[in-house]
């Protein structure tokens, strides 16, 4: 199930960010961890923001949500910078954050959920309305009378979800809300979130080093690598054709294979792999070095040379088959270059690969990404 | 052995007839003691969750003042107070008030002021960091954020009131010192107790040890049966 998909230019187009990062730097000592020259939030869309652990994803988004003051440069709202002391508070309270952690304090469901709203100064009679209405619809009305420390991780995240959807933010911050969750709990807790994003349309950040979540949730995603925003756009743009090497491999293209461009017709590029010739769509000059990306989930395994007229195939010895999940993951030795590729344990077993035997792997022409080696 | 047994005996006699000396001398106690422990946790409360919560130059000095002062003798504190309103030259000595009531209440202050302040401190910091910001995202102000991590720390914090009272009940070597043990004036459990050594009354003070232990241990299982409560809830 995926969220609608829109054009990030149609978005620029029609409306104004709601939240705009210009110039932020986060300084600790005398590391650099994070650098942002420019990063927009769009009204009622979820912008992903990627990265692997200790990327500055995190601290990008305490800064975003004015939790943490940058060391250089501000974040506007709605075109206005937010200004230091005391009316930051008020700024504050326009959002909400969830947390990998739950981080509910030491009292009932309903007293945590309702304390975003105390905080405000609502009415009793609006907050009961609110409260009631979100710990339904995160399915834990039944025991909002319990303590939090009695709850388990997913209902404890549930309470910490409807903490932040009572306060109807104009934003809302999602730090890595599934990341501490077991699988059928992540599973079950991430459905509840495509359909009321979907129905609420809550302008959203989500931060996550989970490739799935951001491919399903968002509209815009952002690649942060090493404190610096390197790449953004659909999520069709970064998974499919990612910028650099780098984010190639972040966004799941294991297979990365140096080479030279030795001719170009209408595009469908012949690259020389270590003497092997690769064929990929590809408007790269030639004589050109570039860096093939395949995913392994791309590849396919044959035991006999296929009679199609498949363009990429290459013998391989197996040299590895780690199993993950239900997917095996085989690597072969394709003579110059070494190829993984992702199958199914039923394939696997059908097959009857194991180290040592000699299979095809076949890819498509469409099925690589070729990155031009600066 | 037959001194021990009349001084019990004669202590009962005394706690059962309610003799007002005894009476008197544990109203002062609590009075002093409990005044010095409410102060104490006003100030030091406060304090110690400024120091948990802030980073500013020389908080390590203070730090290490506040942990020296957690084990420093009351009769050490006892000599400096008095030192302080000596009136034949002390500092504060204009103020007559050495061998009274607040004088005792002043050094008693001083002796839980840094058990209060350096518990208050440790609770707030073994508090997940991450809460601070959590409180803060949901839209509390500073003041707002300082009180919610203070409840949420509530168990812990009723340690602090136990080692705060508990330190300045049974203190001696201050009270005596700033307060003299003037009978009928200043005269507290603690220092009833040492008087008796040199009277020999100890029916007298096996008496106020009996209520001095009594009083510790309802302090202590009113505080500790909160604790609990809230821990298996």
């Amino acid at each position: 199930m995926s969220l609608e998909q829109d054009s990030p230019s149609v978005i620029v187009a029609s409306k104004s960010p709601v939240l705009e990062a210009k110039g932020i730097s986060v300084v600790y000592g005398n590391r650099k961890v994070l650098d942002v020259p420019s990063l927009q939030v769009m009204p009622d869309k979820v912008l992903a923001i990627i990265g692997p652990n200790g990327s500055g994803k995190t601290t990008l988004s305490l800064c975003l949500s004015l939790l943490l003051k940058p060391t250089t440069g501000h974040i506007e709202y709605q075109g206005h910078t937010v200004p230091d002391g005391a009316s930051i508070l008020q700024m504050r309270r326009r959002f909400a954050v969830v947390f990998q952690e739950p981080l509910l304090l030491n009292t009932s469901v309903w007293d945590n959920v309702t304390m975003g709203l105390h905080l405000r100064g609502f009415k009793r009679q609006e907050i009961k309305k609110r409260a009631e209405h979100w710990l339904e619809r995160f399915g834990i009305a039944s025991f909002s009378k319990r303590n939090s420390r009695t709850l388990s991780g997913g209902e404890a995240q549930r309470a910490s979800l409807a903490r932040a959807f009572v306060l109807q933010p104009e934003v809302l911050f999602l730090d890595e809300p599934f990341a501490a969750l077991d699988t059928p709990t992540r599973q079950s807790l991430f459905g509840d979130m495509i359909n009321i994003l979907q129905e609420t349309q809550c302008t959203t950040v989500l931060v996550t080093h989970d490739r799935n979540e951001a491919q399903t949730l968002a509209h815009r995603v952002a690649v942060i690598l090493n404190g610096s925003i390197v790449q953004m756009g659909s999520p069709k743009e970064i998974f499919s054709s990612p910028a650099t090497e780098d984010i190639a491999r972040f966004v799941g293209m294991d297979n990365m294979l140096e080479g030279i461009v030795i001719s170009n017709n209408d595009c469908v590029a012949d690259i020389d792999v270590k003497g092997y010739i690769v064929q990929g769509v590809s408007t790269c000059q030639v004589g050109g070095t570039v860096n093939v990306a395949i995913r392994p989930e791309d590849i396919t395994l044959l035991l006999s040379k296929p009679s199609s007229s498949a363009r990429n195939v290459f013998p391989g010895k197996i040299t590895a088959t780690i199993p993950s999940g239900p997917l095996v993951r085989i690597t072969l030795d394709c003579g110059g270059f070494s190829l993984t590729a992702l199958i199914t344990r039923m394939s696997a077993d059908d097959l009857k690969l194991g180290i040592g035997m000699t299979v095809y792997a076949s890819f498509k022409v469409t099925a690589i990404h070729v990155i031009a080696v600066k | 052995m037959e001194l021990i047994l009349e001084g019990i005996k004669q202590a009962f006699l005394l706690l059962i007839h309610g003799d007002p000396n005894v009476i008197q001398v544990t109203i002062l106690s609590l009075i002093v003691s409990g005044i010095a422990t409410i102060i104490s946790l006003l100030i030091g409360i406060p304090f110690g969750s400024m120091l948990g919560l802030t980073k500013f130059p020389g908080r390590r000095v203070l730090i290490s003042l506040i942990n020296t002062g957690m084990g420093s003798p009351p009769v050490v504190v006892g000599l400096i107070v008095f030192i302080f309103l000596w009136r034949n030259g002390g500092p504060l000595g204009f103020l007559h008030i050495l061998y009274t009531p607040v004088a005792m209440g002043i050094a008693q202050i001083i002796i839980s002021l840094p058990i209060v302040t350096g518990f208050t401190m440790a609770t707030i910091q073994q508090l997940d960091p991450k809460l601070r910001l959590q409180i803060l995202a949901l839209g509390a102000s500073r003041t707002q954020m300082v009180w919610l991590l203070l409840k949420e720390a509530r168990l812990p914090l009723l340690a602090a009131v136990m080692a705060g009272f508990g330190a300045v009940i049974s203190e001696v070597g201050a009270s005596q010192m700033v307060g003299g043990n003037i009978v009928g004036r200043t005269e507290i459990l603690t220092t009833g107790i040492v008087g008796t050594v040199s009277t020999g009354d100890f029916a007298f003070g096996i008496a106020l040890s009996v209520i001095l232990m009594v009083l510790i241990y309802i302090v202590n299982v009113i505080l500790t049966s909160i604790q609990q409560r809230g821990k298996t809830r």
